[in-house]
């Protein structure tokens, strides 16, 4: 009973919270590094250095009025983010933080909640949840903007998540498991991260991640020239901060997954090397953070530098690069890894 | 009742009175929804069943996949049209036949098999509990039903060539 129902129970509770502090300072953290790049300070004012900033946001949006537009569709419209939301938040309940385990209580405690054995599948299939909500609100709010943001976005994530797929079963075929923890633990006896043994399939992921949380230089559902604010243009106070939070939950998400599937989770860097044997002092954890801030850096980096695409421009990337470029991937390890069978 | 009886039934009731709203909703986005619902649901017993791979399958392909689509066409379509027409048209007839035959066939196969519930033994690569649910699925798809399995896939393939050739001559038309 304590190791089926009141543990998990715990671990999700503080899961959950830690995440929404993660949420909560990633913006923090995007506003920063964008001013710091555009040679401004960024928010100072709240705290030192800003850094009370974001709960000062969540309060504000908290207070704001709730307004649903005339002539929507109301209940649609209310449960809309929630339907964002949820999956993103979800989805960690697969992500292995570390191997490693306690004992509390005498019962042992993982730094996973749980280890399913289709695991990069349970992922996959909540994400694909997550834009049911941008396409329903979207619609729901009953005005134009949001309609065709919402448009674009389910076009743009149906598209995307093609490559990704392909990109994530070429790992697959070197891991052979679904679950996100023997996956790491592939990466383990193989002695390389599977960045550097599926560079072309990294290099996809990393592009269809991008573009699968609508952000930059792929945010055309949200484009603010064209669009005003795409999909959530109606949205106001705390039901906006709702989409706001699931955006940055599936960021860190994606981080997440390129950190366990491609750079060896939990691993340090260079696993086989005996010279660099030293740098397993540092706990799993430690690298596995240091690894999604990277990728969270990334997205930052990305949004700084990159203008935005044209929407068939997108398209083409999309279907006529990515995904031939992903499934001639998957065959090319499929012939290799047959060839050079162990 | 156990608790995994309790869980059967209340999926099962789901999925049931979620399919009987996708039928009466007058607006069709709602009717998606409801599909959705009843679609979720369906993959829960795959998950009572142990069939794991089956299930989130299930939500990747027809969730995540085909509902996303249905979404985009419905709302690309004029639904002022749609949300005033008559539900029930004259095709009801043709539809009610063909329930019938369908309702015979499941009452047929339930007598006939109600007295030997139990499902033929499996034979295979099934037969090892010890490998995973994903690798039997792969191993008995690539296989035992190799053939089938290539010949669904050609269909596909066929399904696609003919939407292409069909936009296309659309394209060529607007020129």
């Amino acid at each position: 009973m304590v190791e089926y129902f009141l543990i998990p129970a715990v671990q999700i509770l503080i899961i959950f919270l830690v995440l929404l502090l993660f949420v909560a300072y990633a913006t923090y953290l995007e506003r920063k590094v964008v001013a710091f790049m555009q040679v401004r300070l960024g928010p100072m004012r709240v705290g030192p250095y800003g850094l009370l900033q974001p709960i000062a946001d969540a309060v504000k949006l908290m207070f704001k009025e709730d307004i649903v537009p005339a002539g929507a569709d109301k209940w649609i419209f209310m449960f809309a983010p929630v339907i964002t939301m949820i999956p993103a938040f979800t989805v960690f309940s697969v992500i292995p933080f570390s191997d490693s385990h306690t004992t509390v209580f005498g019962y042992p405690v993982h730094l996973y909640i749980t280890d399913v054995n289709v695991g990069i599948l349970f992922v996959l299939a909540l994400s694909s949840i997550g834009v049911f909500g941008i396409i329903l609100g979207g619609w729901s709010s009953n005005s134009k903007y949001p309609l065709l943001g919402s448009l674009r976005s389910a076009a743009q994530m149906v598209s995307y998540e093609v490559a990704m797929g392909f990109a994530i079963v070429s790992v697959l075929i070197y891991s052979r498991s679904l679950s996100m923890i023997d996956i790491v633990n592939a990466q383990k006896d193989m002695g390389w991260w599977f960045a550097v043994i599926q560079p072309i399939g990294f290099f996809i992921y990393l592009i269809c991640g991008v573009a699968e949380t609508n952000r930059a230089p792929f945010d055309l559902p949200e484009a603010e020239s064209e669009l005003v604010a795409g999909f959530h243009t109606e949205y106001s106070g705390f039901r906006f901060a709702i989409y706001f939070m699931a955006e940055y939950a599936n960021m860190i998400l994606i981080s997440s997954i390129a950190a366990t599937l491609f750079w060896g989770g939990w691993l340090s860097p260079f696993p086989n090397v005996k010279a660099l044997s030293f740098l397993q002092v540092v706990p799993g954890v430690v690298w596995f953070f240091l690894k999604v801030f990277f990728f969270m850096y990334l997205y930052i980096w990305l949004r700084a530098t990159l203008p935005r695409f044209r929407y068939d421009q997108l398209m083409r990337v999309g279907w006529k690069y990515l995904i031939p470029i992903s499934i001639g991937n998957v065959i090319l390890t499929a012939v290799l890894r047959l060839y050079f069978r162990t | 009742m156990t608790f995994d009886q309790i869980l059967f039934y209340c999926l099962a009731a789901i999925a049931i009175i979620s399919a009987l709203m996708v039928i009466t909703r007058r607006n069709p986005v709602h009717s998606a929804m409801f599909l959705i619902t009843t679609l979720f649901s369906v993959a829960g017993i795959y998950l009572q069943l142990h069939a794991e791979f089956l299930a989130a399958v299930q939500v990747i392909v027809y969730v995540g996949g085909i509902m996303v689509l249905f979404l985009f066409v419905i709302m690309l379509v004029n639904l002022e049209v749609v949300s005033t027409e008559r539900r029930f048209n004259k095709q009801w007839i043709i539809a009610l036949i063909a329930s019938a035959v369908l309702l015979v066939e499941f009452g047929y196969v339930i007598v006939r098999g109600g007295k030997s519930s139990l499902l033929p033994p499996v034979t295979g690569p099934a037969q090892d509990l010890t490998r995973k649910n994903s690798e039997q699925i792969g191993l008995m798809l690539y296989q035992n039903y190799m053939l089938p399995f290539e010949i669904a896939s050609l269909l596909l393939l066929v399904a696609i060539i003919g939407a292409v050739i069909l936009a296309k001559r659309r394209l060529a038309s607007d020129k």
